[in-house]
């Protein structure tokens, strides 16, 4: 092999280094002081990062002197208004899941990422933050220049005024993420007195520096290298998939507007100006197509749109459109996206379950555990007794009365132990020992099935039933002894 | 050291390996260092707080700043179920135990917490939740969860054998019935009906056992007119006439040898006195006594109503 050759060879390798220079790769080592500019998708994120009002407000809505929303994680309840949901409903928690997941899904298959761009809290806490820092220090060549100064008198207010704006900002987070999960006032009480128990205080700072942390300092590095949504978003998006893109057909080549500019005619529409990166939260440059570090928040259109009515240019060099109109090709119908129907499909399902499941929470719920040591007892009748443990979930707000019946089972059966109503306590699973007590002679069958049912006394309306088992000696040979042991006393 | 890459330009660490690979000095990303730091620190916090030095000189040791013991734990975790269990123990302590089964929420948390209690003391011979246990002889100790009780299964008679233990006491009659007088009586005893042989009263079985067989609470000789056999228990995997031989076996080793009559192959029945062992404190016994009671044989006080009485007593 020739050196020439070898040479050659190693310089293909050493070529992807060249790339590296077409890398817009933010490594982290660089803050990134976007510019902020007013716009359609400005307006449009300023209200949909407004929905986070909620989260710091709805905890202190009251509803028939209660919390109105409140995760009860001190007594295993959620409360929702007039509904109450106890441990034994959460599974339509994890249907609630279910059905975010999928819309998070249908939503990127069809727009990409729109909860990274307009609803995401790292998206918004960041945006807010750096909204503050824009006010206090200036715009971001203003801001740029103060990092680099030497340490001043005005530098250290600015930089300690913005950190402490910050930090009140972590703290009422913190404090509002605590309080959908404890009485809002009974907490600020609690809170102004330092009397929050471990678990509140450990709660809130892990939230204050988690904020704190994430969108004053980290910022944009989370979506980068921390974010596990932004990878998975990314790779449910496909050539259908609309989404910010620069309109590389038009805009090429690029090159710098200048007055009289003599060779006008061989440019593309963009100018080169840089303020689509310059807008840009997590610094990318759009222009290097679809990547990571886009969140598609659509600031990086409003810029552009500016600047190209300024140049006499029509807008939407860089807009939402799909990867398939760009490169030319006719853009399939909605109906042709068949991940998208899957993933509705499954959302109307989780949405049936919940629906079902709300309508269907009940009164009260019923359980019996059968003892199993022993299954049964011989009795010196001859008879047989089972014991039964009854479970009686009381979901209504009130103390209920229940009397207890059985079905099937064995002939002649007796209940004992509930012989007058059982007191089932509310809100919580009540716990009695009831026995059946058959005749040996009647029992025709080693495992007998018998159904209990349990009804209020007061409402009709309220009942529940458990099916479960009456044991007793097998078969053949339990009967023949029990008849020949003494059934003519 | 720091040169230049010749194709990116960025700084390398200067060490070229395979003719032209190198290490980039790109600075680590800033989460990266602040994760970095914060475990330092972690890691600082975390020796000094725990006692983490492996050495003891002259006894001494490190003990962390924070006092951390396994059995300070230990004590808080006991502390956490003592807290919860104090209020009831503290009103049991006053109560009698037909009062601790008046009142439901305390019988709740007696049935709920007396388990380790009775496994600890009682199911050594009772099997656990008194299904009884057995050696080669037959039942050793008597089944607790049924309806037969040989000194009552009212909660007060529950309690007092609890408190002052049993002996069981029947004479060996080896010496004074023949042998097919001890066969009859064993096979009228296994069948259920003691008084069908005219031997029953004649022998004079009837002084302890009563005119009908019934046995004798106050005694606590055996009632045979049930379908409960004190040294023997029905074997479902058995058949009948096999059960029944058992039975008889059963019934004319007890009738020859007697209970703790001091012949070498009597029954052995004796409980131990729990107040005597000191072992267990007031409460517990009072406990116990509810725990066995809710087995499912206990005896109401007071006639209660019909499903409740034992037909057979």
């Amino acid at each position: 092999m020739s050196k020439e050759t070898e040479h050659k060879e190693a310089g293909s390798v050493t070529g992807i280094y060249q790339e590296l220079e077409h890398w817009n790769v933010n490594t982290g080592d660089k803050t990134i002081h976007a510019k902020r500019m007013p716009g359609f998708f400005r307006t449009v994120k300023n209200y949909t990062q407004a929905l986070y009002l909620l989260f710091f407000l709805v905890p202190y809505l009251r509803w028939n002197g209660k919390q109105a929303i409140l995760f009860d994680i001190t007594h295993n309840q959620f409360h929702f208004f007039n509904l109450t949901v106890l441990p034994q409903d959460i599974w339509m928690l994890s249907l609630l899941l279910l059905l975010l997941a999928m819309v998070l899904f249908a939503v990127t298959s069809v727009a990409s990422r729109v909860w990274c761009g307009y609803f995401c809290f790292q998206t918004a806490w960041t945006d807010w933050f750096t909204w503050i820092e824009d006010k206090i220090e200036g715009n971001p060549q203003a801001r740029r220049k103060l990092d680099a100064a030497p340490w001043s008198a005005e530098k250290i207010w600015k930089k300690s005024l913005k950190h402490f704006i910050w930090m009140i900002i972590s703290l009422l987070t913190g404090i509002s993420f605590s309080i959908w999960f404890v009485d809002a006032y009974d907490y600020w009480n609690k809170l102004v007195h330092f009397q929050l128990p471990l678990v509140g205080w450990v709660t809130l700072a892990t939230i204050f520096f988690g904020t704190y942390i994430l969108a004053a300092l980290l910022r944009e590095q989370v979506c980068m290298w921390m974010c596990p949504y932004a990878r998975i978003q990314g790779v449910m998006t496909d050539s259908q998939t609309i989404l910010p893109a620069y309109d590389y057909t038009r805009g090429e080549p690029r090159g710098k507007l200048r007055r009289g500019s003599e060779v006008v005619a061989q440019k593309g529409d963009c100018v080169d100006c840089f303020q689509c990166v310059q807008v840009c939260p997590t610094g990318v440059d759009i222009r290097d197509g679809q990547q990571l570090g886009c969140i598609t928040c659509g600031l990086c259109l409003d810029a552009c749109d500016s600047i190209m009515d300024k140049v006499g240019k029509p807008r939407g060099l860089i807009r939402y459109t799909s990867l398939d109109e760009l490169e030319g090709k006719p853009a399939r119908k909605m109906y042709q996206h068949p991940r998208t129907w899957v993933y509705i499909g499954i959302i109307l399902i989780a949405f049936g379950g919940i629906v079902y499941g709300l309508t269907h929470l009940g009164s009260v719920v019923l359980k019996v555990i059968p003892e199993r040591q022993p299954l049964y007892v011989y009795l010196s009748d001859g008879s047989i007794q089972n014991k039964y443990e009854l479970k009686i979930l009381n979901k209504t707000d009130s103390d209920i009365r229940v009397g207890v019946t059985a079905e099937g089972g064995v002939r002649d059966q007796v209940i004992i132990g509930a012989e007058k109503p059982l007191l089932a306590r509310h809100g919580r699973s009540t716990s009695f020992t009831i026995f059946v007590r058959a005749p040996g002679q009647n029992i025709k069958m080693e495992v007998t099935p018998i159904e209990f049912r349990i009804q209020s006394i007061d409402d009709p309306l309220i009942g529940a039933e458990y099916k479960t088992k009456f044991n007793g000696p097998s078969v053949d040979l339990g009967r023949r002894i029990i008849s020949g042991m003494g059934n003519a006393k | 050291m720091s040169e230049k890459h010749e194709a990116s330009g960025d700084q390398t660490t200067g060490h070229v390996w395979d003719d032209d690979l190198a290490d980039l000095t790109n600075e680590p990303p800033k989460w990266w260092m602040l994760g970095l730091t914060a475990s330092a620190l972690f890691v600082v916090i975390y020796w000094l707080y725990y006692p983490s030095i492996p050495f003891a000189t002259t006894g001494d040791f490190f003990k962390g700043i924070g006092g951390w013991t396994a059995i300070k734990e230990m004590e808080a975790d006991v502390g956490e179920v003592e807290a919860v269990r104090g209020k009831f123990e503290a009103r049991l302590r006053g109560m009698t135990p037909a009062a601790i089964l008046a009142d439901s929420e305390l019988t709740e948390y007696v049935t709920r917490s007396g388990k380790v209690l009775f496994g600890d003391n009682c199911a050594a011979c009772h099997g656990q939740n008194g299904i009884g246990t057995h050696d080669k002889e037959g039942l050793f100790a008597p089944i607790l969860n049924d309806d037969d009780w040989l000194y009552g299964g009212k909660i007060d008679d529950i309690h007092a054998s609890i408190e002052g233990g049993r002996q069981g006491m029947m004479m060996a009659h080896k010496d004074m019935l023949s042998a097919a007088e001890i066969d009859a009586l064993a096979n009228a005893v296994a069948k259920g009906q003691p008084t069908s042989t005219p031997l029953f009263a004649e022998k004079g079985c009837t002084a302890c056992h009563g005119e009908d067989g019934k046995g004798n609470q106050a005694m606590g000789s055996a009632n045979l007119a049930d379908k409960i056999w004190r040294f023997e228990v029905r074997n479902d995997k058995l058949s009948d006439a096999e059960n029944m031989k058992r039975l008889v076996e059963g019934s004319k080793r007890t009738i020859t040898y007697g209970v703790n009559s001091g012949d070498p192959q009597g029954r052995a029945a004796a409980m131990p006195s729990f107040k005597e062992a000191g072992k267990l404190s007031d409460t517990e016994m009072k406990k116990l006594a509810v725990y066995v009671y809710k087995f499912g044989g206990g005896q109401p006080d007071a006639p209660a109503a019909a499903a409740d009485t034992k037909t057979d007593k």
